[in-house]
């Protein structure tokens, strides 16, 4: 062990006048080069604290071999066939799930004096939020991507091979980029991260399960059944399937990317308003 | 009146209520330009609330302000490009490292990404963070944070700054190094309001002072005004005999000022001492045979200040409903 005692004069007077006197203005940054900066600022926490995304990897992964090989003969005859009919679905229910710690990860961050800096500069009022989620996104991509990948180790192969997809998780992450605004407006009205996370799940898993994410809704009883059809994750789930099976279904693509347009666009004022007056 | 010293911040009647608490209860302020103005007050007075609502962080219920020309509510863009903040909770990333911080600064100021990692080295070097630079700032000890946060303020220089309580909980060295960046800055031309619950604090820093107690602006004036007004000081007296205390009590009260019996049972202090009726109240002592254990004069402490401006002491504006009973002075209000 080496103790090294270091001691530090008082800052040096002439070194902090020149720093203070040494700062001509720059132009204000743009919109969007705002926004990236706080979210590369995400990657930075992720760089530091990487098992942060455990919470994103393990959880998908459970779900999948708790379904597949526990409930996948039950349900489609064999393990195969139910892999081919849910993994689609999965990939949906994993990346929706991971939106819910974007709410979680916002109220953290509003506990912090760090805020209150990011209110007090001259910079676009959506870009703390709008960066911070853009940041998010990249965590749905790896929720996704492990997902499709250990589901492949498993033996699913999609009929819309590689490019379908990949199709079907740009499709899942845009859906949830403007599903996690409604969660940012959680965040932003919870007292605690814990809050947070039980009202989002507390939302989520239900809506997820009366989806056709796990079953075919022709088998449920009739009101059941009506329910799922208009539920916006089977839609999502109807076209990541499409997409992977290399057989794209047209509406469920349009409905799914036209309800998270809808999404973000009531959500996303409601936020930037709701961080401002905090 | 027209244009004497340009003013940095004017504030008239500016008032926010949190629920049922009236944080800030009309407050009026007029900073020159290029001067550290102190806002004293204790715990709950509502120097945060009304630095926050200056900052354009909360819009006020009441009242207006301009800060360095310009409406803080209508102009609020314009009023953030001209300040900055350093909070009383850190505001900084903890989770990320200082120089992290500073460079995720300078790129929202609207830096290059080459041109903000030099500015923020020059930072570090400057207020002696360098060495911690690469680490994470939750880490770093209470007197790094407060550089940092300081630093983090100063990217681009602005020309007013809000200082929020920014030693308290520092030692003496780390707030000595804060009163230095502070006065450099002065120097080069940033005018600075303050907030601090210390009395030697903004007597050492301080141009021009006001002190807030429930939101309230309840005295203003330089800090020598302040002291003097105050006293020089408190004579604390121990005594041998706890016994004794209210007959040593009654005789300070007399010679002295108002005063204040403290937790220990033998001790009290007489307030707005200075040195000549502090040794006739000591010589009053001896000749009516209360014996001392010991005696000193002190300087005003923010207790003090309180207690001769309200007549109550300042712990107890968080605390209405139960008044000490330590205070021999009645509540005048
Ligand atoms: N966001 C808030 N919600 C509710 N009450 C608040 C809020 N902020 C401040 N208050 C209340 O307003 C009053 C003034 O608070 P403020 O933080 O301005 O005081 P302060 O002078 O900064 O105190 P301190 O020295 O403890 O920092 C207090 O009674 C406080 O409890
Ligand atoms: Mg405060």
């Amino acid at each position: 062990m080496t103790a090294t005692t270091r001691t530090t004069g008082s800052a040096d007077t002439a070194a902090v006048r020149r720093a203070i006197s040494s700062t001509p203005r720059p132009p204000r940054p743009g919109r969007l080069s705002a926004a990236l900066v706080f979210g590369w600022r995400g990657m930075l926490k992720v760089k530091h604290v990487p098992e942060q995304l455990l919470d994103v990897t393990v959880t998908p992964v459970m779900f999948l071999l708790l379904f597949t090989y526990l409930f996948g003969g039950a349900i489609a005859g064999s393990t195969s066939a139910y892999l081919d009919y849910t993994l689609p679905g999965l990939l949906v229910m994993s990346v929706l799930f991971t939106t819910v710690y974007s709410g979680i990860s916002l109220n953290t961050d509003l506990t912090k004096g760090v805020v209150d800096r990011f209110r007090s500069l001259p910079i676009w009022r959506p870009a703390p939020l709008l960066g911070s989620l853009l940041g998010d996104s990249v965590r749905y991509v790896i929720a996704g991507t492990v997902i499709i990948v250990v589901g492949m180790a498993l033996g699913f192969r999609p009929e819309g091979g590689f490019a379908g997809a990949v199709a079907a998780l740009a499709l899942v992450v845009a859906f949830s980029f403007g599903l996690s605004w409604v969660f940012s407006v959680l965040g932003l009205l919870m007292r605690s991260p814990n809050a947070v996370m039980n009202a989002g799940f507390m939302a989520i898993f239900p809506l997820t399960f009366l989806s056709n994410v796990f079953v075919d809704p022709t088998t449920l009883p009739g009101p059941l059944e009506a329910f799922v059809d208009v539920n916006p994750i089977s839609v999502l789930a109807t076209a990541s399937r499409s997409l992977m099976a290399g057989t794209p279904d047209g509406v469920a693509i349009v409905v799914s990317l036209a309800v998270a347009a809808g999404l973000a666009a009531v959500f996303l004022p409601l936020t930037t308003r709701l961080y401002r007056s905090r | 009146m027209t244009t004497q010293t340009p003013l940095a911040i004017e504030a008239s009647g500016l008032g926010k209520s949190f629920g049922t608490t009236r944080a800030v209860d009309g407050v009026d302020l007029a900073v020159p330009a290029g001067t550290i103005y102190g806002v004293l007050g204790p715990n709950g007075a509502g120097k945060t609330t009304t630095i926050r609502m200056l900052a354009t962080l909360i819009a006020p219920d009441a009242g207006s302000a301009r800060v360095l020309g310009h409406d803080i509510v209508t102009e609020a863009d314009t009023v953030r490009e001209l300040v900055s903040l350093t909070g009383q909770l850190a505001s900084v990333d903890e989770e990320l490292t200082g120089r992290e911080n500073l460079v995720l600064l300078g790129r929202l100021l609207g830096y290059s990404r080459a041109a903000a990692r030099d500015r923020a080295d020059e930072l570090l070097d400057a207020f002696d963070i360098a060495e911690a630079a690469g680490r994470l700032v939750k880490h770093y000890s209470g007197g790094m944070r407060r550089r940092l946060d300081i630093a983090a303020s100063i990217v681009v220089t602005p020309r007013l700054m809000f200082l929020d309580e920014p030693t308290t909980g520092l030692d003496p060295r780390s707030r000595n190094q804060v009163w230095e960046i502070v006065r450099a800055l002065v120097a080069e031309g940033t005018t600075i309001l303050l907030c601090t619950q210390y009395l030697e604090e903004a007597d050492q820093l301080a141009d021009g002072l006001a002190v807030i107690d429930r939101g309230r602006v309840i005295a203003e004036g330089t800090p020598g005004n302040l002291k003097a007004s105050v006293g020089t000081g408190s004579l604390q007296v121990r005594l041998l005999d706890p016994g004794r205390r209210a007959e040593a009590a009654e005789l300070l009260e007399r010679s002295v000022g108002p005063v204040v019996l403290e937790a220990d049972p033998a001790a009290l202090s007489a307030v707005g001492a200075d040195a000549e009726r502090a040794a006739i109240a000591v010589a009053g002592l001896a000749h009516a045979g209360v014996p001392l254990a010991h005696f000193w004069l002190q300087q005003p402490s923010l207790d003090e200040v309180f207690l001769a401006l309200t007549g109550h002491a300042a712990d107890e504006a968080a605390d209405e409903t139960s008044p000490t009973s330590d205070t021999l002075r009645e509540h005048a209000s």
